[in-house]
């Protein structure tokens, strides 16, 4: 029976490896920590550290080949891994629910969704004359708007962030005692995650329920989990209250993760990011000592012979590291200073400009802009930053340029003062050279079958017209720029990791020594040391060839960090543009305000979080776009007039009625 | 409204598909044999009696004038004369295609049920010995031609233990029973060749809904093990693999051919390869424009059954 006193999950010891090719492969090893009633816990740490193991294994959802092979958990007290099927059934019924990443999945594609919802009642025990309006008044507790509505419509016919809704709904249906998030935004855009996550905030307040929360976000966790814990090839590194691990971490590992991330302030031109060095160990058999030893800057011999403890380090907190005092002081892995810039011309032109394109899809009597009337120009070894939720039309623009779609007939684009072909199969070879893009998942984008050599080769053969020993040379020379070890070359993409491929995509985009690269969240699918390590190779690649990026990302951080200036778009509209630290700084238009506010950290919501979700673009508002959710509306002039996008000094130009002194400004927020 | 959009658009290019696949036949009539009448009395007539006949025939008009006359007579249902039988093709046609059906009829009622519940059965039992077993029988299945498994069958169970008749045209006036008698064994070479694609694609969508996100909440929910199969993963494993089924129906009209040739029986395959081997154009053209008709009906209907499922389809659109 359960135990109202007991820690809603306490795990002890755990040891858990999966069967691969006949040998055990150890994925999590002697894991132990303790949720407490109405406790919040943050399970931190990137790709392939165990986290997620760890929530199948709670759940007892271990695929075929996972084995808990030493080891307890208890949820609310009982025994979970000697279940049998039916009282199995009933903790996931009662006491354990659970939301993980991607929404659109998480749902049955060919099933309504309030039956969906009633479902859970019905396993609850609910007569049936009652399901449906208990359903109903669950959504309306996740804040869905027209619930009614939204019961009878099946899945894909909702928006990610109202789907992670009717998911948080089923989970919070039956007030369980624990809930578990598996990376529960990761999936969505930085406006939607706000909104997300303050709901969870406020419902587990209302509820009091214990939760596990596992994420690779660092800034997400900070804000929801009050103790946090950092596991890193299956063990549990450092724990304690979040604030204070994040804000002085003592393991060097938490160190490391926390130096990568792009700290606002922090700008390519000022300083490198510093990484963390090597890989996560292959396999964790033959591992005596730390498992971080291979990494760690801070590493002595003791540190290979004997495995650290998790030693107290001061009250609540622990650090599995013999030399936890000096963590902060952890050496840089790599060097602060940027590379000089060495191609300091004075440029007469921009690279590209692109003079009133728009892009307008469906037919003459229902269009449907998805991108209207954008002007831009990127200068000589410049990154122009674009921002903007899903649906604002930041892909568009990257495909425009790129002549994969044609963009509507009276915009004009120039490559260095000469006029672009709309589509890319019309442009010159010179042209198609000089414009590369990197994409957001480098297996997309990468021929599977192919080796890295005949990847990177091909355009070198193609489009720079190379042969024979100067292929060979120039291949040379390039796989030294990217950093790229030559062993790699008569590999395949498949045999790579997610950081080296994206290495090689970049490394194919300079293949023909481009003059500006389309970087399309070239970093969102990376973990973040990893995503330090690309962006310093960006910033140095720029330093070393002069080259200008186009960088889409949603991540403003990364953004503010590699960007020169930055384009905010919305609904397709340019309503920004102007220096990275003009528009970050401010005054700045309410749309870049409110995204702001949406991705800093600690900030609890407020009146500037952004009200439910993006415009279709078939129905855009009147007036001024932005005017349905822009938090310092003026009044009925931004419904029926739109304004022109004015510069407002030097070359930063607003689209807003306000004036200057009444644009909100980043030092004049709490 | 889309819904009924997309119907119109589906029925226009099947009515397109069909257009084209006559204008071909026709063609392919018209050019390969040169002179009907000399291919139809053979070298020695006097070539007065063939001009005669060509003339009556109505082939030494322009090639368009006997396209039109040609398509619109099929239109009305007229298929023209058999050059072989000197009768009207239209009953040898309707006649045939009724005994095809009901060969492929139960080739059908026997191996999509038991060749979805194979697939089922080996996805539910993944990587076990059943699976194995299901998918190695229907791999092997799937590579034997039928005129192989055809002779092997006949050679067991007629001639040797003389369990099945040697042909498959039952007796005239035979009853229900009698005929399917008499039909099973030739339905069993498009059995074992249907099978294991059935089962294969079965299996696949099984595998992908018993490891989707929505299959792990429903049994995260706390719903039996029967309840997450029966509610959950069927639907929508089983989707794909109807327009599977619809598809083989061309491959199954290859089948017959061979089947209903080496058992005997007179069905739309044998009566296009025998008028093929006896220059019999009209019925030819018409058979082949009539297993056009039945193909693109298949894979129409198909269609329709695949977006009544799939609410993804139906309606589209996203709020
Ligand atoms: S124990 Fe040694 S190797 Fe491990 S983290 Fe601490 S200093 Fe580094
Ligand atoms: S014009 Fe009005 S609605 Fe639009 S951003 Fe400015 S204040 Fe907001």
């Amino acid at each position: 029976m359960q135990d109202a006193t007991a820690a809603a999950l306490e795990v002890r010891d755990l040891d858990i490896a999966y069967r691969v090719r006949g040998r055990d492969r150890q994925v999590i090893r002697g894991l132990s920590f303790r949720i407490g009633r109405g406790e919040t816990f943050g399970l931190v740490g990137e790709s392939g550290c165990g986290k997620s193991t760890v929530a199948l294994a709670v759940t007892r959802y271990l695929p075929n080949n996972g084995r808990v092979r030493a080891g307890g958990i208890r949820i609310a007290g009982e025994d979970a891994l000697a279940m049998d099927a039916a009282a199995l059934r009933r903790l996931r019924t009662r006491s354990i629910s659970m939301v993980y990443q991607d929404p659109g999945r998480a749902l049955n594609p060919s099933i309504r969704v309030g039956q969906q919802v009633a479902e859970v009642f019905e396993i609850a025990g609910v007569p049936a004359s009652e399901r449906m309006d208990r359903a109903e008044a669950m959504l309306e507790r996740v804040r869905i708007v027209d619930a009614g509505r939204v019961m009878s419509r099946y899945p894909h016919q909702l928006s990610g962030g109202m789907l992670q809704r009717v998911v948080i709904a089923m989970a919070l249906a039956v007030d369980p005692t624990l809930l578990i998030l598996d990376e529960p935004t990761t999936a969505l855009d930085a406006t939607v995650e706000a909104e997300v996550l303050d709901l969870i905030e406020t419902l587990r307040a209302e509820m009091g329920s214990s939760v596990l929360f596992i994420g690779h976000n660092l800034a997400v966790i900070s804000r929801m989990c009050a103790r946090v814990g950092v596991l890193y090839a299956g063990t549990l590194v450092e724990e304690g209250p979040t604030r204070d691990v994040f804000a002085g971490p003592r393991h060097p590992y938490t160190v490391g993760l926390l130096r990568c991330l792009p700290q606002a302030g922090l700008s390519k031109h000022k300083t490198r990011l510093d990484t963390i060095p090597g890989f996560l160990p292959t396999s964790l058999a033959g591992i005596r000592g730390c498992v971080f030893a291979e990494r760690c800057g801070l590493a002595q011999d003791i540190c290979r012979a004997e495995e650290p403890p998790l030693i107290p380090v001061s009250e609540g907190r622990l650090s599995r590291c013999h030399f936890h005092e000096q963590a902060p002081d952890l050496p840089r892995s790599t060097p602060p200073a940027p590379l000089a810039n060495r191609q300091k011309t004075q440029a007469f032109r921009p690279v590209v400009r692109a003079a009133g394109i728009g892009k307008t899809f469906g037919s003459p009597t229902a269009p449907i802009y998805a991108l209207r009337d954008i002007s831009i120009e990127i200068w000589p070894g410049e990154t122009l930053g674009l921002v903007g939720e899903s649906g604002s039309g930041k892909t568009t623009l990257a495909k425009l340029l790129l002549g994969l779609t044609a963009p509507d007939p009276d915009g004009v684009i120039e490559l260095n003062g000469q006029k672009l072909a709309p589509v890319a199969t019309k442009r010159q070879p010179a042209e198609l050279e000089a414009l590369q893009i990197v994409f957001q998942n480098p297996d997309a984008a990468l021929n599977r079958s192919q080796t890295i050599r005949r990847i990177i080769s091909r355009p070198m053969r193609k489009l720079g017209g190379y042969r024979g020993g100067k292929l060979a040379t120039k291949l040379t020379e390039l796989m030294s720029h990217i950093r790229l070890a030559e062993r790699y070359l008569p590999m395949r993409p498949r045999q790579l990791s997610g950081g080296l491929k994206q290495r090689v995509a970049i490394a194919r985009a300079f293949a023909g020594d481009p003059r500006i690269v389309v970087c399309d969240e070239p970093t969102s699918a990376l973990d973040v040391s990893v995503q330090a390590a690309i962006l310093n190779l960006l910033a140095d690649l720029q330093a070393e060839q002069g080259v200008s990026y186009l960088f889409v990302s949603h991540d403003l951080r990364v953004v503010r960090y590699i960007s020169d200036r930055i384009a905010v778009l919305y609904l397709g509209r340019l309503m920004e543009i102007g220096p990275a630290e003009a528009v970050f700084l401010g005054p700045h238009h309410p749309y870049t305000e409110s995204l702001m506010a949406a991705s800093a950290s600690e900030e609890a919501g407020g009146s500037l979080r952004l009200k439910g979700e993006i415009p279709s673009a078939m129905r855009p508002p009147s007036g001024c776009v932005f005017h349905t959710r822009c938090p310092r509306k003026i009044g009925a002039i931004c419904e029926e007039q739109e304004p022109a996008l004015i510069q407002r000094e030097g070359d930063h130009a607003i689209r807003c009625h306000l004036e200057r002194d009444q644009l909100g400004r980043a030092d004049a927020r709490p | 409204m889309r819904l009924y959009r997309a119907i119109l658009y589906r029925l226009m290019l099947a009515v397109i598909t069909l257009w084209l696949l006559s204008v071909i036949v026709f063609a392919g009539c018209q050019i390969l044999p040169g002179d009907v009448g000399r291919a139809i009395l053979g070298p020695f007539a006097d070539a007065r009696s063939v001009a005669a006949l060509n003339h009556q025939l109505g082939v030494d008009r322009p090639l368009l004038v006997q396209y039109w006359s040609w398509i619109t007579g099929m239109l009305h249902g007229n298929m023209g004369q058999s050059y072989t039988y000197r009768a009207p093709v239209a009953p040898f046609i309707g006649h045939a295609l009724l005994n095809s059906l009901k060969l492929a009829g139960i080739a059908f009622v026997l191996v999509v049920p038991l060749g979805i519940l194979g697939g089922v059965v080996a996805a539910l039992r993944v990587n076990t010995w059943v699976d194995r077993t299901i998918v190695i029988a229907g791999l092997s299945a799937t590579v034997v031609p039928e005129f192989v498994s055809g002779i092997v069958f006949i050679m067991v169970f007629s001639i040797w233990l003389r369990i099945f008749p040697l042909t498959a045209t039952p007796p005239s006036h035979a009853g229900f029973f009698t005929t399917i008698y008499y039909l099973l064994m030739p339905s069993i070479p498009l059995f074992m060749i249907l099978f294991g694609y059935i089962a294969r694609m079965a299996r696949a969508g099984m595998i992908e809904a018993l490891t989707s996100d929505y299959t792990r909440t429903a049994v995260l929910k706390g719903l039996t093990y029967r309840q997450v199969i029966w509610r959950h993963v069927l639907r929508n494993a089983l989707l794909p693999t109807i327009t599977v089924i619809a598809t083989q129906t061309g491959y199954l009209i290859g089948g017959l051919v061979v089947v209903e040739t080496l058992f005997n029986y007179h069905g739309i395959g044998s009566l296009i390869f025998a008028a093929a081997k006896a220059k019999d154009f009209p019925m030819l053209a018409a058979g082949i424009l009539v297993i056009g008709v039945v193909y693109v009906g298949a894979n129409l209907i198909a269609d329709l059954l695949y977006s009544a499922l799939n609410p993804r389809i139906s309606f589209g659109g996203r709020e």
